[in-house]
């Protein structure tokens, strides 16, 4: 049907209109689009129906504890760094419908099988950081033995557009986790935006057939080597800003032998035990269920809800719970998130976007606790203070 | 008598998070607040197999759902029993069933015990109060491939004589060639006779083969402890000693997060542990 497919990989430059033509050959195909808006006073990822819905000119600035929208001159329609949201929002949802029931004597009946179909959804602008929290996710819910339907329905069907990062927060250390722009695979289209004073343009490349067939349908023209230079250099400055770091080298068996680290007492004095850090982080995927019946006592519901380590509730068995302290589920955080993630799944369960240090209301930050741990001699007699 | 195969079958086609109801065909009293229910199908679609050591996950309509090891014998198809202590709502629910009622019933989960390791080996079987009821399957299935396994030594404690499970089937084993069964309580009282004290403390009574032998031992994580360091004083590799592990649990399949144990997710890589992967984590304090 579709001749001359934009060749997977080949780098193409589109304008603006064309990106809208993009966005309306994916809601075309079925797809609802995803993408960033601005809401409130953040950037947030909802329904959008074209270019005119992007953040133009929306910018943000990111510090451990801090963020505030801000505005750009130059009408960047990708000038933000991260949203407080994750696409964990939507391939993995915070609320599920297991399963409904109705009483039938004294047994019951499940009602329609399990959840309702899923959407079909687009995502537009999943950062290299993302790309990477979805691939976790990917390694987490899809099971060799089992695997969950709620994500593997919506991951399956989704089609993802990339987009680099040309600008980075503070809180970045993507650099550390080896999940840097630009994309290099998973997605099926990846842009790079190109803003200055003569032009507005993004370098586009098919990443799948999927893809290739999007950008087939809009007017583009292959990227000279100097717009490929132009974005190469854009995301090499981003990534040249980073500062914070982690060293992973290690971390693993290093958290797991400093479990009775008195740094882990320095750090509950800080934690609220919010779980705000388990919430936007696009890696955690706790859950739990809860149960509830109508008024009858006849019909009951179970929704799958997102969970967080950090409720005490989270541990509880007979005789109570298992993990009481602040810090030992700060420490149940840290040390899965960088070490026990490892042994798990194969990569540390981080990667490096900084959200749980730009949304953790006491400012705690995780490269600053790791960086602390292995420099815990020095705390420990007094010396110095990673803070 | 059909053999059952002692290799693991995870793969499931149906949705892992729909239950399925069985009805209560007996329930048992076993001690005040211990007992036993057996499930067998409502409909034609038989019960699941089982391995000894796996759990499944029980709910109770409305109420809730819980992760439950099943206590029966592996190779009686078509039913599935649990024993249950009610400590809690949704275990007070479970125990509160009568015959006819039904509840729900996904599963089974988790690594067996090591049956097959155990091949041609003596068996120590732990076990500390409700600590018996996942090793139970383990005792019927050597019953039922004695000439498969060594001696088989149970070793059981609880807190008093009355809380102690399944004691006419601890008398009958006893009688059994080749069995050894030794229980013991913490508190005795004036008709107790048998042995007052920590369940280690019945080690000197077992003439234990420590290179010939596999210990099965499941109870409250600080019985395991001792009994674990008991049985390396006396010889046994840490590769030959198993524990049963016990966490919070909402789906059993590795998704929830809640099992988490160090590196282990206590529902799909256990509950069932050597104690060479448990030693480095047991008594870490609010692991």
């Amino acid at each position: 049907m579709v001749t001359n497919l934009p060749a997977i990989g080949t780098q193409f430059l589109i304008d603006i209109p064309a990106l809208d033509s993009i966005i309306g050959g994916l809601r075309r195909r079925g797809y609802e689009v995803l993408g960033p808006v601005v809401r409130g006073a953040a950037v947030v990822y909802d329904a959008i129906e074209g270019v005119n819905d992007l953040p133009a000119g929306a910018g943000d600035e990111q510090e451990a504890g801090a963020y505030r929208l801000t505005r750009r001159e130059d009408g960047a329609l990708f000038g933000f760094v991260l949203s407080p949201h994750s696409w964990k929002k939507f391939l993995h949802p915070p609320e599920a419908r297991l399963f409904a029931a109705r009483r039938d004597g004294r047994s019951f009946r499940l009602l329609n099988g399990g959840p309702a179909p899923p959407p079909r959804y687009a995502f537009l602008g999943v950062r290299a950081c993302e790309l990477a929290a979805i691939a976790i996710q990917d390694r987490v819910l899809l099971g060799e033995s089992y695997s969950d339907a709620t994500y593997r329905a919506r991951r399956q069907g989704a089609f993802l557009v990339a987009v680099n990062c040309t600008w980075a927060a503070p809180t970045c250390f993507c650099t550390s986790m080896r999940t840097a722009p630009p994309a290099e695979a998973g997605f099926d289209l990846a842009l790079t935006e190109l803003v200055s004073s003569e032009r507005h343009v993004f370098v586009i490349e098919a990443g799948s057939r999927a893809g290739a067939e999007v950008l087939a349908e809009v007017e583009r023209h292959e990227a000279s080597p100097g717009d490929r230079l132009e974005a190469e250099r854009a995301i090499a400055a981003a990534k040249a800003s980073i500062w914070r770091k982690v060293n992973t080298s290690g971390l693993r068996e290093l958290l797991y032998e400093k479990f009775d680290d008195p740094r882990w007492d320095h750090v509950a004095q800080r934690c609220f035990t919010c779980g705000n850090c388990t919430q936007v982080c696009p890696t955690c995927f706790c859950t739990t269920v809860d149960d509830s019946s109508d008024v009858t006592g006849q019909q009951t519901e179970r929704w799958r809800r997102s969970d967080s380590c950090f409720s005490q509730n989270f541990t509880f068995i007979h005789g109570g719970s298992v993990r009481m302290s602040a810090k030992s589920r700060y420490r149940q955080w840290l040390t899965h998130k960088l070490g026990a993630w490892v042994d798990q799944f194969g990569s540390p369960g981080c990667v490096g976007c900084g959200r749980c240090i730009t949304w953790c209301p006491a400012g705690i930050d995780i490269t600053q606790e790791a960086a602390a741990l292995r420099a815990d001699e020095e705390i420990a007699i007094g010396k110095g203070d990673a803070i | 008598m059909e053999a059952i195969e002692l290799e693991q079958d995870q793969t499931s086609q149906v949705d892992t998070f729909q239950p399925v109801p069985a009805v209560v065909s007996q329930v048992r009293k076993d001690t005040p607040d211990t007992f036993t229910l057996t499930l067998e199908p409502e409909g034609a679609e038989p019960l699941p197999s089982f391995l000894p050591g796996q759990f499944s996950m029980l709910y109770v309509f409305g109420v809730g759902e819980l992760p439950i090891s099943i206590s029966g014998d592996p190779q009686e198809k078509g039913k599935l029993l649990y024993t249950v202590r009610s400590v809690g709502k949704t275990t007070h629910a479970l125990v509160s069933r009568k015959v006819g009622d039904s509840v729900g019933v996904r599963g089974p989960f988790g690594k067996p015990w090591p049956l097959k390791a155990a091949r041609g080996k003596d068996v120590l079987v732990v076990a500390g109060g409700i600590g018996l009821a996942p090793l139970r399957p383990v005792i019927y299935y050597i019953l039922r491939h004695r000439a498969d396994y060594g001696r088989l030594v149970i070793l059981y404690g609880a807190r008093s004589p009355r809380d102690l499970l399944y004691q006419k089937q601890l008398d009958s084993w006893s009688r059994l060639p080749d069995v050894q069964v030794l229980t013991t309580v913490d508190y005795g009282g004036l008709s107790w006779h048998g042995h007052v004290g920590v369940v280690t403390t019945l080690f000197r009574y077992v003439r234990l083969q420590p290179l010939h032998s596999v210990a099965m031992v499941c109870g409250p994580e600080i019985m395991m402890r001792y009994v674990a360091w008991e049985l390396e004083a006396r010889g046994l590799p840490q590769g030959d000693l198993y524990v049963s592990m016990e966490r919070n649990m909402k789906c059993g399949v590795g998704f929830c997060g809640h099992c988490q144990f160090g590196p282990y997710f206590i529902c799909k890589d256990g509950p069932i542990f050597t104690y060479r992967e448990m030693r480095p984590w047991l008594g870490k304090y609010e692991l």
